[in-house]
């Protein structure tokens, strides 16, 4: 049964109606309502379940190779059960299936479970929720696209008990590595099923990114303004513009790698010598792919980061009882971040031998891109001074994002600078910038958006104690993982290497190794933590009452009981902007944005 | 043994289910529920993020003061000396940065901890502050800028020495060939349709100035204080070519010509002797000593630095840097040996 596309005249049309039951008079069967389920809250239910089960999935390759890396050569019970005895014999870990591992590993961690699980879950219970709408514009659509994001993830993993292996030429897969199958033997079937299970995720992901826009420009309740709607929103709606732009690159970049792998053509090759005998291939570059690659490869970082810290504008403001500090000033800085993020990517080509006077662009446009961040990074803080600090588990890992925000941020200002790129490319000082900048900052956001709307996707709390628990782990941890590494890349140990006892030059560093490692099983384990609090609250957690963090977005204004169309009667009605928190001469610290303005009084932080 | 520790785990799951219950049990004797953020909770977590902070500091200074002499010695080429000027600068610009802001942050977070007879500040904008933080940065960034991009002209401008030495390094999976010209001072052509066993680097044959060119394994040589040209090329996927000592990187990409200059500022013999170097030789030792590993001396490197395939980790060649007559007499003697290719029909 299709539900009709929701158009504004729709929109007034389910106003009159004083029931939802009018529009909706039909009964649900179990797989319309838990299968192929239309509505918003089901589907990003069903993103975020599957996203925690692909970032275990990759949080365990993760634990393979570092065991391989601090411990080469030592014999791991754990690898053979893990890998079985063709890519883990005597418990040791095959070099091909290090490379393996780590592709895999990165691409579930960037594409499934930062794009997939934060933009998929967030962007799909937020937009109706907090605009005042009754679902998105279309929740076939919406259906359709975490649909094909399980099939997606179902082939990406499969890929992975294949003969050969799964692509193993790194996640960004630079051909010829990647497009010739004597080159490495991931190459063969395993990398054809990565890039059938990227272009079906490209889809998934254009087919919620069109949804989000649509709903956001025509779906907004009356008197949600633009300049009304929460911080949350404006970074869902401009990932979503990043994502409609950028994708189609990625797809038309793996679309060109197909025919060179498949027909023949030689859009990225040239002057090859592989397996005994010189390919016809002439006129290519693998420059071009790394520019089309890039081109998506860098706004989709900000596709990452734009929706943790839209969540974590909402979770400081709602905790520090406080408006969000220069809510003008956030937007504008996300429009200047997402704007940039476009003419930046020759950044990750600075030593592709490209024309350097090229390069010296991108220097100029990287460094730029640092200001909206630090920007928005003051703005944070400022939001908490003079607050009234509720240590909520959300608040929390939003007060670690903000510390590995600027922390990871800075490191990118020396990657930024051509000159000083040089030294530190493919080093481990470039793994230790994005590690932080997307294994903590992002995740942080990811988990802060999972603690503080718990309530409004399972009805119940998560347990507060396990939170604190899991959030001292996680972030100590995880700096320990990650701190280290920017020592190794000084130390100018490469990315990608199976090991570093070939080289004399980096026997001194083995207890870096150690550290990073330790650190890095112990943060894993400790992530049980948090699995078992979320499954164990999903049935058993206290039920939650309708607005247990006295927040004044939209969503904490529906009944507790998942209702579709959300609100039981009419639509809300916004009067004033999402922040009034502490505002003076009210007797709550908070009000909700369907509380009119009294006489006299302004809207929007004018004071 | 796998058992044991399924059933460890499982265990473990139980145990932390009935503990909760057992919470649940006696909250319902208390009036505040679970979730909710009691003066304790704000106090033991304000507290803790102060604490934080000060093991995170103690963390930082604890790496730098254990690590920073793992770093790569000082750079050993002449613009790689203004390169380690350059990154030092930034590291502490950044370092600042990072200290101040992680400072106020995690103190803000101890300071402002709730209560419930707190009240926070109704302060949504301050357009002066904004401005503010705008502009510093901006300021801050452009003179990186400016010095980096002067650098990077510099570093990447042709190479116009004319008494450069030239040498191609080739990539293959998994091995480098260091290519010099022969006693005609020129390169010769490529042609990759004649790769043979006895023809690795696809010289065209029937270029002439090719025929005495040097093919040079394992170790090749370059002299101290003068120009030093890398041309570069692969057999077959990206490489890349990364001389860290050198501040020197660039891809080897197949159908492409790359390049890098650089002048060494310091013979091998030299490094040897730096006292950097020798304490560095030293700690290395020590723990090659552990793993039962021969001693080593100090030598330049040329690593691969782009991922390319199961070998990856061990694609190596190690780099001389000699006095001008050694290494002149080095490649006269390399030159004399060479055994000219056949050519092609």
């Amino acid at each position: 049964m299709a539900t009709p596309i929701n158009t504004s005249l729709e929109h007034d049309h389910l106003v009159h109606h004083d029931h939802v039951h009018d529009h909706d008079d039909h009964e649900e069967s179990f797989v319309s309502k838990y299968i192929f389920s239309q509505d918003h809250k089901m589907i990003s239910r069903q993103f975020l379940i599957t996203a925690v089960v692909m970032a275990v999935i990759a949080m365990t390759m993760s634990i393979i190779f570092r065991m391989q890396l601090a411990w080469p050569g030592e014999q791991f019970g754990f690898i053979n059960a893990m890998l079985g005895d063709k890519w883990g014999k005597d418990g040791i870990l095959d070099p091909n299936m290090y490379l393996a591992l780590v592709t895999i590993h990165g691409t579930i961690m960037v594409f499934f479970v930062l794009t997939g699980g934060l933009s998929g879950t967030f962007s799909n219970l937020l937009i109706p929720y907090q605009l005042g709408a009754r679902d998105m514009a279309s929740g076939f659509l919406n259906m359709l696209s975490y649909w094909f994001f399980f099939v997606s993830s179902v082939i990406m993993v499969s890929s992975c008990f294949i003969d050969d292996g799964p692509a193993s030429a790194g996640w960004t897969i630079y051909p010829p590595l990647s497009a010739l199958p004597e080159a490495i033997p991931g190459s063969k079937l395993g990398m054809t099923m990565w890039l059938a299970s990227m272009a079906i995720f490209i889809v998934s992901s254009l087919l919620g990114s069109l949804n989000y826009i649509v709903t956001i420009v025509n779906l907004r309740a009356k008197g949600m303004k633009m300049t009304r709607m929460p911080l949350s929103i404006w970074a869902f709606l401009i990932t979503a513009v990043l994502g409609v732009l950028s994708f189609p690159v990625l797809f038309s970049c793996a679309l060109l790698l197909i025919f060179d792998r498949s027909f023949h053509t030689s859009f990225y090759l040239s002057d090859i010598y592989i397996g005994g005998r010189p390919l016809d291939n002439v006129g290519g570059s693998p420059v071009l792919f790394e520019h089309l690659f890039w081109f998506l490869g860098h706004p989709e970082v900000y596709i990452v980061l734009l929706p943790a810290l839209g969540i974590t504008s909402e979770v400081i403001a709602t905790n520090s009882r406080k408006p969000i500090f220069g809510y003008r000033a956030m937007i504008g800085s996300m429009l200047a971040i997402g704007f940039l993020s476009f003419i930046v990517w020759g950044h990750h080509m600075f030593l592709t031998g490209m024309n350097p006077f090229l390069g010296s662009v991108f220097v100029f446009t990287t460094l730029l891109i640092a200001i909206p961040s630090a920007v928005k990074a003051f703005n944070y803080i400022t939001t908490m001074w003079k607050g009234n600090i509720q240590m909520t588990p959300a608040m929390m890992f939003s007060i670690g994002l903000v510390s590995s925000f600027i922390t990871g941020g800075v490191t990118g200002i020396i990657l930024a600078d051509s000159t000083l790129d040089i030294n530190v490319h493919d080093t481990y000082f470039v793994v230790a910038h994005f590690h932080i900048v997307m294994g903590l900052s992002a995740i942080f956001g990811m988990f802060a958006g999972v603690y503080h709307w718990f309530p409004k996707l399972f009805l119940r709390m998560m347990n507060k104690k396990l939170g604190y628990l899991h959030f001292w782990i996680t972030i100590t941890m995880a700096y320990g993982v990650f701190f280290p590494m920017h020592f190794l890349g000084l130390a100018g140990v490469p990315r990608r290497y199976y090991t570093n006892s070939n080289f004399p030059m980096f026997d001194n560093l083995v207890d870096i190794n150690e550290i990073v490692t330790i650190c890095a099983i112990i943060g894993a384990l400790g992530q049980g933590i948090f699995l078992f609090n979320f499954f164990y609250s999903m049935f058993r957690g206290e039920k939650a009452p309708q607005n247990p963090w006295k927040s004044n977005t939209l969503e904490w204004t529906t009944p507790m009981a998942h209702i579709h169309g959300n609100w039981p009667g009419p639509l809300p009605t916004v009067h004033r902007w999402a922040y009034d928190y502490s505002k003076p001469g009210k007797d709550k610290d908070f009000i909700p944005q369907t509380v009119p303005l009294e006489e006299g009084e302004h809207d929007g932080g004018a004071h | 043994m796998n058992l044991l520790v399924l059933l460890a785990i499982v265990l473990l799951i139980v145990a932390g289910h009935q503990l909760l219950r057992i919470i649940e049990l006696s909250r319902g004797l208390k009036k505040t529920k679970e979730w909710q953020i009691t003066d304790t909770d704000n106090n033991m977590m304000g507290k803790a993020m102060l604490w934080f902070m000060v093991l995170f500091f103690a963390f930082f200074f604890w790496q730098v003061a254990r690590w920073m002499d793992r770093s790569l010695p000082p750079a050993a080429s002449v613009h790689g000396e203004k390169i380690d000027v350059l990154w030092d600068a930034n590291i502490y610009l950044i370092t600042v940065v990072f200290l101040i802001t992680n400072t106020v942050l995690f103190w803000f977070a101890y300071k402002y901890r709730g209560g419930s007879n707190k009240k926070a500040v109704f302060y949504p904008h301050n357009n002066k502050l904004e401005m503010l933080w705008t502009v510093v940065p901006a300021v801050a960034l452009a003179f990186i800028i400016i010095f980096g991009l002067k650098y990077w002209n510099e570093i990447t401008d042709d190479a116009k020495e004319p008494n450069r030495v030239v040498i191609e390094l080739y990539a293959k999976q998994f091995d480098w060939t260091a290519r010099y010209p022969g006693k005609d001072g020129k390169l010769g052509s490529t042609d990759f349709r004649q790769i043979t066993g006895v023809n690795a680097v696809g010289l065209d044959t029937t270029d002439a100035t090719g025929h005495d060119d040097v093919m040079i394994k394992n170790e090749f040589h370059i002299p101290v204080g003068r120009e030093v040209e890398l041309t570069m090329r692969s057999r077959d996927v990206i490489h890349s070519a990364y001389l860290p000592h050198f501040r020197a990187q660039m891809n080897c990409v197949p159908g492409m010509v790359t390049t890098f200059k650089f002048i060494p500022t310091k013979t091998t013999a030299q490094m040897r002797k730096d006292p950097y170097v020798v304490k560095m030789m030293d700690g290395i030792n020590k723990q090659r000593a552990q793993f039962n590993k021969e001693p080593v001396e100090f030598d330049y490197l040329l690593l691969c630095n782009k991922i390319c395939g199961a070998s990856h980790y061990n694609m190596q060649m190690t780099v001389i840097v000699d006095t001008e007559a050694d290494y002149n007499a080095w490649l006269a003697e390399k030159q004399k040996a060479v055994k000219t290719v056949a050519i092609k029909e």
